[in-house]
């Protein structure tokens, strides 16, 4: 599902089209571009909407807004590593795996 | 189940508008999914906080709820997905930070690429990713497109020539600037192929249907035929087929290999719109005599 501006802005209420321009604008919602105009993909949408409630839900202003999303997005780039490395090691042997355990209780102890 | 809104929110029925919204606020706090990655259980929490402030946070609603005209049960929420259900998939790769990492570069062999250091260990700034759209005939030949960033900033791409749906070009030092003085990170750009409506890609070789009329089959001769480098003459030979395929070399697509690939015409013979008498009667003699069986050939 790929949707407009115009779509958005109906599809999300409390949403107006300078905020969403503003969000476009600073960086924190990234669209792709064709024509000039802007189109969102599932991602995009869920992640206006997270604004969207940061804003409007939670009335966090444009100095917190970053500052949450930062942690976030930074959240989100360790969880993926973090299930990346747990699945290498699941492919791993036993052997292998029982010796990344013993390794990783002794790292956890200190 | 629904249960009673005020009870979900944990107010009074005599709470004033303000207590019901620092109410609210304070349980978006704490169950939004968003703010909370990791708990599975969040999500149904928040949507019956969500449902229940849908019915008491809107004065005319809450106002026909009190009145029993309306139940809780009439503002159950759909599902929602939210921004965390795609954050940590490759179609968020625009949005995620590998600041979190930048002190790991002790590993940097272990986690390559995701580091801010990167190869080396030496911080950096981050890669910043961009999906492009580019139309067929600039990815067969290459040529210069504008990419305009999200602060409205305009970024020039060189598309080499033959770049291939889903390829990622990387632009060295264009991505964000680095802490002090060290080197910005690259700018990657992933290229969407918009199809083309004659021309077909298969490797480097471009597939396309040319249309030929009746005399051009059966007498042959030379017919002009796009290409993606411009339009050439192609030679039809005399007694041509429908489905047989010309193949001119090197009119394909000059990609990684040392030699450009082809372009293959095939071809399809289109009746006249109008078989006239002239036609049919030439056609009935002509049977009379040099009947054949094209299905045994």
């Amino acid at each position: 599902m790929i949707v407009s501006e115009q779509d958005l802005v109906i599809e999300i209420r409390d949403l107006s089209l300078p905020r969403l321009h503003k969000w476009i604008r600073l960086g924190w919602v990234k669209p792709e571009r064709r024509e000039g105009a802007a189109f969102f993909q599932e991602v995009d949408i869920a992640r206006v909407r997270m604004l969207n409630d940061l804003e409007q839900a939670l009335d966090f202003d444009d100095e917190t807004v970053p500052l949450v999303l930062s942690l976030l997005d930074q959240i989100h780039g360790l969880r993926r590593e973090l299930r990346n490395l747990a699945h290498a090691v699941e492919e791993q042997p036993d052997a292998v795996r029982d010796r990344i355990r013993t390794a990783y209780a002794r790292l956890s102890e200190t | 189940m629904t249960k009673d809104p005020y009870a979900v929110l944990g107010v009074a029925k005599t709470a004033t508008a303000d207590e019901i919204k620092s109410a609210y606020r304070k349980l978006v706090k704490k169950l939004h999914p968003d703010l909370h990655p990791g708990d599975k259980k969040a999500a149904d929490r928040f949507k019956e906080v969500a449902s229940a402030y849908d019915i008491v946070g809107d004065a005319d609603k809450r106002a026909k709820f009190d009145k029993g005209e309306i139940d809780e049960a009439g503002q159950e929420r759909p599902q929602q997905r939210y921004y965390r259900d795609y954050a940590d998939q490759g179609g968020a790769r625009q949005y995620q930070s590998a600041r979190g990492f930048s002190d790991f570069d002790q590993f940097s062999d272990l986690f390559g690429d995701f580091f801010a250091g990167g190869a080396g260990g030496q911080p950096r700034g981050q890669n910043v990713h961009y999906r492009l759209e580019i139309d067929f005939l600039t990815a067969a030949t290459g040529g210069q497109q504008r990419i305009t960033l999200p602060d409205g900033k305009q970024l020039g791409v060189t598309i080499p020539e033959g770049v291939t749906d889903g390829q990622t070009l990387r632009l060295k030092g264009l991505g964000q600037s680095g802490p002090a003085n060290a080197p910005a990170g690259d700018a990657l750009i992933e290229i969407h192929v918009r199809p083309h409506p004659l021309f077909e890609r298969k490797g480097d070789d471009i597939v396309s249907e040319l249309a030929i009329g009746l005399d051009e089959a059966i007498l042959g001769g030379k017919v002009e035929a796009p290409t993606v480098s411009g339009r050439v003459m192609v030679a039809i030979p005399k007694g041509a087929s429908s489905g047989q395929t010309l193949r001119l070399k090197g009119k394909g697509i000059k990609g990684k290999g040392a030699a450009a690939g082809d372009h293959l015409i095939r071809l399809k013979i289109v009746m006249p719109k109008m078989i006239d008498d002239e036609l049919a009667t030439f056609i009935q003699t002509w049977r009379e005599k040099h009947a054949y069986d094209p299905r045994s050939l």
